[in-house]
């Protein structure tokens, strides 16, 4: 009986894919990974869990081998492995799909797969490339056109490229980094299909995401992780509740926050056939929206068809060849980030790091960067020092902005911590209109639900708000209508009460009569 | 086996921003022993007049300080432009552009004689201003890479200079390449008896603070380092990016400028070939040996006024050529670049087992 259970195990071991063991990585005086496990057995698709900054990045940069660990054992296929470059894990055959894709929009398909290869005798091998994609499509169903370019793939074909790319390099451990996070509903189904085909020949995936229906819905099993270390690692099966899941990952309330019923008032924010110049997919092609006082207009859409065009003409970055932009009612005449923050419109840019602070400033440089001109912070030119760190503490007393004192650089803050740096700035000047682009991307559920609270109580207050987002399920619980945009045009817009997601998938996708 | 690696750091430590710099010139000071030995010299003897003699006798002190000055003023102009990331490789051009007003101001007989002090002042910064104006225009007009520019345009004023040396400006009395000496009355006051430290080396003690407050406690200052650290933030913002580097712009060139017009003023009373021997290119080593803080300029351009004036010394001394100090400017400039490097990212140094 014992020998039985012992030999089990043994060929069990035998048989893992991939074995994590007691992985410990420090960074400084965090412990980013303390004693993590984690075993990959063939046709296992584990799905990892955890807030922002409990370690799942890490841990697959471990396994990738852009970090080495303090401690700790990696074993694939049994056999002991030291990963020290992602060379490396690509030898073993661990391949991973990152958030950020990692092609040159310039070259093919093909030219793509050939990417760091040697062929024989220093060529390339333009038929051994070939022949891998042949066998990619047809043992999971990933297929591409082999010469046609990377700039004019959408994302998710953009996608399936990395994909096919850890494959054809013998991949048998795929590591996916929020995958869906920038797909359709219908093309998040087609990335399931392939994963499964993968699962079913015995190879193993590993699946990054916040969204926990999608991660219920594709993987087997579970390993959740908290301020580094495992909390749970189970099966995923139907018993287990969303609650218990969230319970595992943080200690936070996962119920969204109540939406009352819509009271919308006289239109805030009008556009009448706005008009940019750009690239052919995303360039507006007169775009009209309105937004009411006390309501939140969201915009769905797959990335790069027109969403950041929209958000840029908005925050008065990116002027428009022809049309209009009216605030209350008033005609914005010449569009700039000035005139559009003097009048009324507070924006939350997508790329929050990039373009709405400063990483390597002080975080109190960052609060006030738009404002630095208004005489609460500078007089005839010289700052106010004093003024300007009350007004960052006071904020950061408000927001709940973790940060030690006003004078930290701006970069060593969470993703969280940041975005609420930014709402803090904005809404200091209590805006009419709130313009927010993947306002909760990246963020961990307590930080994104502190968002939406904000949100909420902005449209309570009678404020119009436009919330673009590639995240559907923050759409659904935050909108009152949707409007999908599709190659520069708004394709539709649903109330709230009509929208399912399966409409919206097919309007994300282009099609206008959608059932 | 022992592997290196380097990973990023999450913080840099505050003891880093004051030990970088002093590790890089130890370095350099390690490196360019080399070349003593080559030159048959003991390396402590050479090093020991190097920097000793410049600061022995009363005589020296007051001349290392005199020779700091333009470095001073380098240094600064360099150090506001690199903040904006406006890449001002030209302070070189900008020198000889104040230069030139100046000894041009400076002997104008039609002047009267109490104005020409501070005439000359505020035409070598207008003048310096104008010179870096044009690359700053080219950058945020039509996009022209602006250290191809400024580097340039050095070139371009001064071989326009020597082509006025020799013809038009060239000085009858002497009829050396020289442009005629200026007015007594257009000589900077002496602050000090029977020394040449003058009214220009006050002007670089004074300008220094100045430019620390403009940086640090002014909207100006705030705007230029919002810029040169994210152009896309700052104009989300409001600001105007076009705007504020032409006014760094400005502000850099008139900096420059200020060391033409205090050599012109203060020591030479002439503009001729060698009135700079690349102390705007000293300006960027020395702007990177101060990590762009203004208050670092002054101990950076001292450092170097003390290798200058020491370097002659120990040639006479102990026969290592005076280039030592050319060759350590330049080494300065590699060793400090890479102690950059440390500021973010952290060497690991890990036991490898093989296998």
């Amino acid at each position: 009986m014992k020998n039985d259970a012992k030999m089990r195990g043994e060929v069990k071991n035998k048989h893992s894919l991939l074995e994590m063991r007691g992985i410990c990585k420090h960074f400084g005086s965090v412990k980013a990974n303390d004693n993590v496990d984690l075993t990959l057995f063939p046709g296992d698709i584990l799905g990892l869990l955890g807030e922002n900054g409990a370690g799942k990045t890490t841990l697959m940069n471990v396994l990738f081998g852009a970090y080495s660990p303090d401690s700790g054992r990696i074993r694939i296929d049994g056999r002991s492995a030291r990963i020290r470059s992602s060379a490396d894990a690509l030898k073993r055959g661990v391949g991973m799909v990152h958030q950020h894709f990692h092609l040159v929009p310039r070259h093919t398909v093909l030219e793509n797969l050939m990417v760091g290869r040697k062929g024989r005798s220093g060529r390339l091998d333009r038929r051994a490339a070939q022949a891998g994609m042949q066998e990619v499509e047809q043992r999971f169903g990933l297929a591409l056109d082999p010469h046609s370019l990377v700039s004019d793939l959408t994302i998710g074909e953009q996608q399936r490229l990395e994909i096919i790319k850890a494959l054809v390099r013998g991949a048998r451990v795929l590591i996916l980094d929020e995958p869906t996070s920038t797909l359709t509903p219908q093309e998040t189904e087609g990335l399931f299909d392939a994963l499964r085909a993968m699962a079913a020949e015995g190879m193993g995936v590993i699946f990054i995401s916040h969204k926990l229906n999608e991660v219920r819905a594709i993987t087997n099993k579970l390993l959740i992780l908290r301020s580094g270390k495992v909390t749970a690692t189970l099966d995923n099966d139907e018993n287990i509740s969303r609650r218990r899941l969230a319970e595992l990952m943080c200690d936070c309330d996962i119920t969204p926050p109540a939406k009352p019923p819509a009271a919308p008032g006289n239109v805030l924010l009008e556009l009448r056939d706005i008009r940019t110049g750009g690239t052919l997919r995303a360039r507006l092609k007169g775009v009209s929206l309105e937004v009411h006082a006390g309501e939140i207009l969201g915009i769905a859409g797959v990335s790069g068809n027109g969403q950041l065009e929209l958000a840029e003409v908005i925050s008065g970055i990116l002027p428009p060849a022809s049309g209009t932009l009216k605030i209350n009612g008033q005609a914005v005449g010449r569009l700039s980030p000035r005139t559009v923050q003097k009048i009324g419109v507070g924006r939350i840019p997508e790329d929050r790091m990039g373009t709405g602070l400063i990483t390597t400033l002080p975080l109190k440089s960052s609060m006030v960067l738009p404002r630095i001109h208004e005489k609460r912070f500078s007089r005839a030119g010289i700052l106010r020092q004093g003024a300007i760190r009350r007004f960052v503490r006071e904020q950061m007393h408000l927001f709940d902005i973790r940060a030690s004192n006003p004078e930290v650089r701006t970069g060593t803050l969470s993703g969280g911590n940041l975005q609420k740096a930014l709402l803090a700035r904005e809404l200091a000047w209590d805006p009419l209109v709130l313009l927010a682009a993947q306002p909760t991307r990246g963020l961990d559920i307590a930080a994104a639900q502190f968002v939406h609270r904000q949100f909420l109580e902005l449209r309570r207050r009678g404020r119009a708000l436009m919330v673009i987002s590639e995240d559907l399920e923050e759409l659904f619980a935050l909108s009152d209508r949707i409007a999908v945009m599709f190659e520069g045009r708004i394709n539709d817009v649903v109330p709230i009460a009509r929208a399912t997601v399966q409409k919206i998938g097919m309007l994300m996708a282009g099609v206008k009569e959608a059932a | 086996m022992i592997a290196l690696r380097l990973e990023p750091r999450e913080h840099t430590p505050v003891w880093l921003n004051v030990t970088l710099p002093l590790l890089a010139v130890l370095a350099t000071l390690v490196i360019c022993s080399g070349l003593i030995k080559l030159a048959g010299a003991s390396v402590m003897a050479a090093y020991g007049k190097l920097f000793l003699s410049a600061l022995s006798t009363r005589f020296n002190l007051v001349e290392t300080a005199v020779k700091a000055t333009p470095l001073v003023f380098t240094g600064l102009a360099v150090t506001v432009a690199f903040r904006a990331k406006f890449w001002n490789i030209g302070a070189e051009g900008q020198l000889l552009a104040g230069a030139m007003a100046a000894a041009f101001i400076g002997a104008r007989q039609g002047l009267a004689a109490w104005c020409l002090v501070p005439a000359m002042i505020a035409c070598g910064a207008a003048a310096g201003a104008l010179w870096a104006v044009i690359p700053a225009v080219l950058k945020t007009r039509y996009k022209v890479d602006d250290v191809v520019t400024t580097l340039l345009l050095n070139f371009v004023i001064f071989y326009g200079m020597m082509a006025l040396l020799d013809g038009p400006w060239k000085d009858p009395l002497s009829g050396y390449p020289d442009s005629p000496d200026i007015r007594m009355a257009a000589e900077f006051p002496i602050l000090l008896k029977a020394t040449r430290l003058h009214l220009g080396v006050l002007i670089a003690a004074v300008a220094t603070p100045l430019v620390w407050l403009l940086m640090s406690k002014t909207t100006l200052g705030f705007a230029i380092n919002a810029v040169g650290e994210s152009p896309r933030a700052a104009s989300f913002a409001g600001m105007s990016i076009s705007g504020v580097i032409l006014l760094t712009a400005v502000i850099s060139g008139a900096l420059a400028g200020l060391a033409g017009a205090s050599e012109v003023g203060g020591l030479h009373f002439q503009v001729m070939a060698g009135i700079s021997p690349g102390y705007g290119y000293t300006g960027i080593v020395i702007a990177m040996l101060a990590r762009l803080n203004p208050l670092g300029v002054i101990p950076a351009a001292i450092f170097f006024a003390i290798i200058i004036t020491g370097a002659e010394a120990m040639s006479r001394a102990t026969g290592v050529p005076v280039f030592l100090a050319d060759v350590i400017q330049g080494t300065a400039l590699v060793t400090m670049l890479i102690a950059l490097l440390f500021n973010q990212y952290r060497v690991r140094l890990r036991r490898v087992s093989n296998g």
